[in-house]
């Protein structure tokens, strides 16, 4: 098994996420790239666990997954309430954070 | 008490508890500023009630000391209550060595510094609980009178808080055992006595007689530090080495004295300074100038601190401190001392001056310095017990004369304290205030057999068995002076016809007029007494009491301030039985509790026996082991009366050993020496009710305007009139003399030396500021400030665009930098 199988798993992974959260309009889409995202990385911390044989990286992955829950949560959050003010979750149109 | 513990000395939760004494007033003082004003009472009830508990407790106190002075000297019998207030107590069998009861002490470290350790608490000793006792009890019934008598005041809250925290203080400073906290109490009071003298502070008199009382006493407390100081590096090397104390403690100070290896000098000089912080405080000769103008308070005011605190202080700073006084001057010896002499010129000015005042608070204010010479008359002639035992029995009927003199003033005579204007004739309308005015008077006088003559008629019989026969008789003449100037006041106020407010006249106008041809220094009146007319603080608090009176004229006054002045009217009658030595040959020397339960033992103690708990709190002897002494012979001195000088205070102690108090004398009481003194008084009034029927009674043509047809007359007059011109002195001479030399001299260095410096210092100073602005300040911080700025604003500009609020563009920026930082990381870690 050769952990570059594992690595090119999670580069396409990593980059189909930043495309997503580039490219798409949609905020709940846009969630779900950033899942992407770090589901590649947690992906690279367990193959490495996997071939160094200690088990940082498998722990290290344990956080990460509870990270993400939480900031989807949050996230979610967010997005409900933009919805409820405007109707409408397309990113493009908000510009709030401008200062 | 069990028959097994006959060895033991007793001690008991009061004894041990002392310290609640003084705490509660103290406490109840913030509580009285911090909620008085809300309470239905105004405050008045947390006083009442903290001056009832204390004096719950001090009666506890009491009677445990008593027991415990039964515990030591066999204790056979049990105790019950009527035997505790020492009515029918056994005393040690004759021969029979009386062990030394040492105090209950009971301390905590307060502070400390290096080795020294200060403790506050608390001390039993026979004196100080017997004057916990009396301040107490005497402050609960002055509460209950101001209750009536200052109501619809102002600063109703505000004077029971003062009064309450004074009553504190002077327990504080009873109870102390150690001179740190001595002091503490003794100024507690100096601020209470000034803020409740000036309690009308609106009127300038009142104000000003505040700032005299506080500044008079504040030379007097120099001599305190100093002496406290002094006595302390004497006393300290000695007290650590034998006593394992300090020599800020009262006991080891005591025992220090009384050594023989105390250095006379520290001895001398410390007990001079001490002294003169009593001049101060007991308004001695020649500082006893603020004790009339302390008139200017509240008339509450003056009974507590004429009767019990304040300037019984002074008096009891010395009984407490006994053992330095007798070994500094001498007393044993018999040699004339500075005491002795200051306290016997008191009784004399002080009584003369009562006879030109007219308002009858001022007569009894110089009556009040004038007993207080005779306590420390008796103080300085080794008279400790009779000294002691007058300042019991003198507390009684002084604060029932005060009290007296407020109900006549509040009932009879609108407010007006001038005898000659206002009173007269009261007799009848304040039928029991009159009553209780002649019981104190005839107390006060030292008639048998009120309280004053079983105490001052012992001062004098043993100021005169110690050996100092020309001060006996100037002490017999006191009491002559005293008996005429009261049989004057008497007569002014309740006899003759009645005259202006008593006669239910006023017009506050002549008064105000009064006191502007009265050319006395301060004008130290009541403020009310300028009535309706001079109305400046008086218009809301005491409407009320204007309408009142026009009405109905002089009366009875009420309950509230009845009932104090019968109660201290019936002491004034009683307390002398609690020593009444002339009987003792009679009943047995037990029916003198004071001299077996206030008076210290003068029994050498050996110093196994006093173990100290720690440096900085007080010594206590081991409980239960009290050992006489080898030279037993001399501990049993105090029996043997005259003619003795061996034993504690006569010799030093035997090694080892430490006296806690010189071995005194007790005269003998006979029969002709009370025949001489209530002849010399009986003479004093006859003499005085015939003068005064002639002079003020029937306008005696040869009396009356003698003063301004006689030269000599005249000028006695104006002499005492004038206070012996002392005032003057201090005022004009002495303060102009000193002061104003020292404040010109003082401005003359501030206008040209520190002004020249300081306005040099400020140009150079100037100049220097100039260029540093110039070159520092405006070209390089100035520059590197605007530079740093101007960089921000453009690159903010630059960046502006890059702010545009799209969630995507951020997270395209993000990525952007993370795809950079990766890339210079690779390269970074590849070459």
């Amino acid at each position: 098994m050769l952990a570059v199988n594992f690595l090119l798993l999670g580069a396409a992974l990593f980059c189909i996420g930043v495309y997503g959260v580039i490219a798409r309009r949609n905020a709940v889409m846009v969630l779900m790239s950033i899942e992407l995202i770090l589901n590649a990385v947690s992906l690279n911390f367990v193959a490495f666990a996997l071939m160094s044989g200690a088990i940082d990286g498998q722990v290290f992955a344990l956080y990460v997954i509870a990270v993400a829950a939480a900031e989807v949560g949050v996230g979610l959050a967010m997005v409900l309430m933009i919805y409820r003010n405007r109707k409408s979750i397309a990113l493009d149109e908000l510009s709030e954070m401008k200062g | 008490m069990l028959a097994a513990e006959a060895a033991q000395l007793s001690s008991g939760w009061f004894l041990e508890n002392v310290w609640l004494i003084a705490l509660i007033p103290i406490v109840s003082f913030a509580l009285i500023i911090a909620f008085g004003k809300h309470l239905p009472m105004k405050g008045s009830e947390i006083g009442l009630a903290s001056m009832f508990a204390s004096l719950v407790l001090a009666t506890g106190t009491a009677i445990q000391w008593i027991q415990r002075t039964n515990s030591a000297s066999g204790g056979e019998e049990s105790l019950g209550m009527l035997q505790a207030f020492g009515r029918s107590m056994p005393r040690a069998t004759e021969g029979e060595v009386q062990p030394f009861i040492e105090p209950v002490v009971h301390t905590w470290v307060w502070w400390s510094n290096g080795p020294l350790e200060f403790g506050i608490g608390s001390s039993a000793s026979g004196l100080s609980v017997l004057l916990l006792w009396l301040v107490a009890f005497i402050s609960l019934l002055v509460q209950v009178f101001s209750l009536d008598y200052v109501r619809g005041d102002r600063r109703y809250t505000h004077f029971f808080a003062a009064i309450t925290l004074f009553s504190g203080g002077m327990l504080v400073m009873l109870m102390a055992p150690n001179m740190v906290q001595l002091i503490l109490g003794w100024e507690i009071m100096g601020l209470c006595s000034f803020l409740l003298i000036g309690h009308w502070w609106e009127e300038e008199a009142n104000s000003r007689a505040a700032l005299k009382a506080f500044f008079t006493v504040r030379v007097g407390d120099v001599g305190l530090l100093v002496g406290t100081a002094i006595i302390f590096f004497g006393a300290n090397a000695w007290a650590v080495d034998n006593l394992d104390s300090n020599g800020f403690d009262i006991n080891a100070i005591q025992a220090w004295a009384l050594s023989g290896e105390a250095n006379s000098k520290f001895l001398l000089w410390g007990a001079i300074a001490l002294f003169i912080a009593c001049i101060g405080k007991s308004g001695q000769f020649p500082l006893h100038t603020w004790l009339p103008d302390a008139m200017a308070g509240p008339t509450p005011v003056s009974s507590l601190l004429h009767s019990s605190t304040m300037v019984v202080a002074g008096v009891f700073l010395v009984a407490q401190l006994y053992p330095v006084f007798w070994q500094a001057f001498d007393i044993g010896q018999g040699s004339l001392t500075f005491i002795a002499v200051i306290g016997a010129i008191t009784i004399i000015i002080a009584a003369l001056l009562a006879f030109v005042q007219d308002d009858i608070k001022k007569v009894l204010a110089y009556s009040t310095v004038s007993q207080l010479g005779y306590m420390m008359l008796g103080l300085g002639t080794g008279a400790w017990l009779p000294a002691v035992f007058h300042i019991f029995t003198h507390a009684f009927f002084k604060c029932c004369l005060f009290l007296c003199a407020g109900s006549v003033s509040h009932s009879g005579s609108h407010h007006s304290f001038d005898m000659k204007k206002d009173m007269g004739g009261l007799r009848k309308k304040m039928p029991i205030t009159f009553t209780a005015w002649i019981i104190s008077t005839l107390a006060l006088t030292g008639i048998f057999p009120f309280a004053g003559f079983w105490s001052k008629d012992e001062i004098i019989d043993n100021v005169g068995n110690n050996g100092y026969t020309f001060l006996m008789w100037v002490g017999l003449g006191g009491a002559v002076l005293t008996a005429a100037y009261m049989t004057r006041a008497t007569y002014l106020t309740f006899f003759g016809e009645p005259r202006g407010a008593a006669a239910g006249e006023h017009n506050g106008d002549e008064h105000s007029e009064e006191h502007e041809m009265e050319h006395i220094s301060v004008g130290a009146h009541e403020p009310r007494s300028l009535g309706a007319a001079a109305n400046a603080h008086g218009a809301d608090d005491h409407d009320a009491h204007d309408d009142h009176h026009a009405s109905d004229g002089p009366h009875e006054s009420g309950p509230l301030l009845l009932i104090p002045i019968v109660i201290l009217a019936f002491f004034a009658l009683f307390a002398g039985l609690a020593n009444p030595t002339p009987l003792a040959s009679r009943f047995g020397e037990g029916i003198e509790s004071m001299k077996k339960y206030v008076e210290p033992s003068s029994t050498p103690v050996a110093f196994e026996d006093v173990i100290a708990t720690g440096p900085g709190e007080s010594i206590m002897l081991v409980d239960g082991r009290v050992s006489a002494s080898p030279n037993a012979e001399g501990a049993a001195g105090g029996e043997e009366g005259a003619g003795h000088s061996s034993g504690c205070g006569f010799d030093a102690p035997e090694p080892g050993t430490a006296c806690f108090f010189p071995s005194v004398t007790h005269a003998e009481p006979s029969f002709n020496k009370i025949l001489l003194s209530l002849g010399v008084v009986a003479a004093g009034y006859a003499v005085a009710i015939a003068f005064n029927i002639a002079f003020y009674g029937r306008k005696n043509k040869h009396l009356v305007g003698l003063t301004e047809r006689s030269k000599v007359m005249r000028g006695g007059f104006l002499f005492l009139k004038n206070k012996y011109y002392l005032d003057a002195l201090y005022e004009n001479v002495i303060v102009r003399a000193v002061a104003h030399p020292i404040a010109k001299g003082t401005n003359w260095f501030n206008q040209n030396v520190l002004d020249a410096t300081v306005n040099a210092a400020g140009e150079g100073a100037r100049r220097t500021g100039v260029w540093v602005y110039d070159n520092i300040d405006q070209r390089i911080v100035d520059g590197a400030v605007d530079g740093s700025g101007w960089i921000a604003e453009e690159t903010g500009h630059g960046l502006q665009s890059t702010q545009s609020g799209k969630v995507s563009q951020y997270g395209a920026l993000l990525f952007g930098a993370a795809a950079v930082g990766a890339i210079v990381l690779v390269l970074v870690n590849v070459s």
